[in-house]
């Protein structure tokens, strides 16, 4: 079994980080989320693998630590949350940039600052 | 337990709360929240600076669960004096963003008291996870804040910053699960015990996490070859933001002085991991924000590769793992933070009414009455490149006294004050384009003089520094000293724990 979750994590790894430099947003945020599910089942099996066993120690003898678990559940939560703004953000970068490319500067961006500075003393 | 050591995280939830559920009422009455939970927030933090001062480690046990199991508050002078950091920052930003920045978003304020959870957050924490945990929050209130005022330019800088701190909390977290799996804890106190007494053949697993854990920091605190997302998200944030952003590369500097102080206790295995790391990548980035400070030709980039060479600063004084090292790096710590953070609202107020912004040229007519203008960036000039009679001055020399008899000293030596030199060029060539040479349109007008007393009072604390400098590097070296004393720490946190306090683990 340590195999299998070993092979499983390094795949998620390999793909995730191939997707993370690529230079597509779209890409970018997939390769994040197979990060981030790597970094859960590792953290899971931080605490050793063990099979039918209750995460209670008040049960008795053959249990688990329960501690990878909950820390497993918490990075789940913050992932979740986490993904979701890098999602919004994406769209938003291609709303605004009008590309997918993590780089894209759009055509007039070099000019905007002046631009900004004025719409702010506006406000 | 005091229960005062919860007020600088409940004050801030509520706060943040509160603005969340009030995003449609009046700006007045969203601003008078936030405010009020700023000045709450600074008494508090002051109170507890009075508190760590006795000398004491005050421990709070979140559910009274005991030490190595639940969840723990550390309050010592460093975690006292870094809050209070805070608080003083946040409130000068806070009323520099009153004056109309805050307009921008309906969030501003919710964020801003959720950034500071975060940071306050992270600074008493005796847990790693829970560090982890509170990271998480003050990054993803900053990703909330980098957008803040909306445009391109912030698009691109927050896209960068978002997808490599994202990263970097992957690592932080496979970081955490090494440890836990060669320790069996992740209370910072426990871990300082357990390391100490580690079994040689473990030694390779708990240095790899470790020195991950030194990669995820030096993300943040953006050391040399992690950096580059600095100059683009500090020069594009909005003023206030990035002045309050002055003190999350900071963050990332305590994170490196608590979690690997503790590592290092009782000459354990993991003694010293980060030390050769940390001098050479400090000195690396001290040169490579030097260079970049150079090269900018737009004052607010300018004022973020300042930020790095504060940074590069720090990371040598830490690097020098000495009680003296420490002190400087203290002093300077709190010198840097309010004054680059003046420089972001200055950078901001002399971008006013000028027909290209913050880009340093003298082709462009300043506004009339830049005078009280370019009296304030003056000072804080020299405050920033270490000249006296400002605060800087002190915070170097105690940084190159420290240094003088490592083997380090000559690489030192001449880095701060080659760096010194370079910053002081070029902040001179920035003032005298800026407000020296070109001439005067008389169409704009300068920033009424009432829209600098924010950055005036973040300024003003570099010649408290010196004025009250025998006191300030009183408190910064008993501060050193509680630091570096790790016994005490983890008796204070443990008290007498058994030792064999954890489960034990069945191997399948």
């Amino acid at each position: 079994m340590e195999l299998l979750l070993a092979i499983a994590i390094g795949v998620l790894v390999a793909g995730g980080l191939y997707l993370v430099l690529r230079a597509q947003t779209f890409s970018v945020v997939l390769g994040l989320v197979l990060l981030s599910y790597a970094t859960n089942l590792f953290l899971f099996a931080s605490g050793g693998l063990a099979r039918n066993r209750p995460a209670l120690i008040a049960a008795g003898p053959p249990y688990t630590d329960p501690l990878p678990q909950a820390l497993v559940l918490t990075a789940i939560v913050i992932g979740f949350a986490m993904t979701a703004f890098v999602v919004v953000l994406a769209l938003r970068a291609r709303a605004e940039l009008g590309s997918e490319h993590v780089d894209e500067t759009g055509a007039t961006l070099d000019d905007e600052s002046p631009d900004d500075a004025d719409k702010e003393e506006d406000r | 337990m005091n229960h005062l050591l919860l007020a600088p995280l409940l004050i801030p939830l509520a706060a943040g709360a509160l603005l969340l559920i009030a995003e449609r009422t009046s700006l007045r009455l969203r601003r008078s929240v936030s405010l009020i939970a700023l000045a709450i927030l600074l008494d508090v933090s002051l109170q507890l600076v009075a508190l760590a001062g006795q000398g004491e480690i005050q421990v709070y046990l979140v559910g009274d669960w005991p030490a190595p199991f639940g969840i723990v508050l550390v309050l010592d002078r460093l975690a006292a004096l870094l809050v209070a950091l805070t608080s003083v920052l946040a409130l000068a930003t806070m009323a520099y963003a009153l004056q109309g920045g805050d307009r921008d978003g309906p969030l501003f304020h919710a964020l801003f008291q959720f950034q500071l959870l975060g940071l306050n957050g992270a600074f008493l924490t005796g847990d790693l996870f829970n560090l982890f945990v509170f990271f998480e929050i003050l990054l993803i209130a900053s990703y909330g804040l980098l957008l803040h005022g909306g445009g391109r330019q912030r698009t691109r800088a927050g896209l960068h910053y978002v997808v490599l701190n994202l990263i970097g909390s992957s690592l932080f977290l496979i970081a955490i699960g090494i440890l836990y799996a060669v320790t069996g804890t992740l209370n910072m106190a426990d871990l300082g015990r357990v390391l100490a007494t580690l079994d040689p053949a473990d030694a390779a697993l708990a240095e790899a996490g470790a020195l991950l854990l030194l990669g995820v920091f030096a993300l943040k605190a953006a050391v040399l070859p992690l950096h580059f997302w600095l100059p683009h998200a500090y020069g594009h944030a909005a003023a206030p933001v990035a002045a309050l952003f002055a003190i999350m590369t900071k963050v990332g500097v305590y994170a490196i002085v608590r979690v690997f102080g503790l590592f290092g206790h009782g000459d354990g295995p993991l003694a010293g991991v980060a030390g050769p790391w940390l001098a050479g990548a400090a000195l690396a980035t001290m040169a490579a924000g030097t260079v970049g400070a150079m090269a900018s030709r737009d004052l607010r980039q300018k004022v973020a590769y300042l930020v790095m060479v504060s940074v590069g600063t720090l990371l040598i004084a830490v690097g020098l793992d000495s009680t003296a090292g420490l002190t400087g790096a203290l002093f300077y710590l709190v010198h840097t933070t309010l004054v680059t953070g003046a420089l972001f609202l200055l950078a901001d107020l002399i971008a006013h009414g000028r027909p290209r912004a913050a880009l340093i040229s003298s082709d462009d007519e300043r506004p009339a009455g830049s005078g009280p203008l370019a009296v304030l960036f003056f000072i804080a000039a020299i405050a920033v490149v270490g000249m006296p009679p400002l605060s800087g001055l002190i915070g170097k020399l105690l940084i190159l006294d420290a240094a003088r008899t490592t083997p380090w000293a000559p690489w030192i030596w001449t880095t701060v004050l080659l760096s010194g030199l370079l910053i002081l060029v070029s902040m001179t060539r920035a003032g005298s384009d800026l407000f020296w040479r070109g001439g005067v349109s008389e169409s704009c007008k300068a920033p009424a003089p009432r829209r600098l007393v924010p950055a005036l009072l973040l300024l003003a604390a570099s010649p408290a520094l010196v004025i009250f400098g025998g006191p300030m590097s009183e408190f910064a070296r008993a501060t050193a000293v509680q630091t570096r004393d790790t016994a005490g720490y983890i008796e204070a946190v443990l008290g007498e724990a058994p030792a064999s306090a954890r489960i034990p683990r069945e191997v399948p």
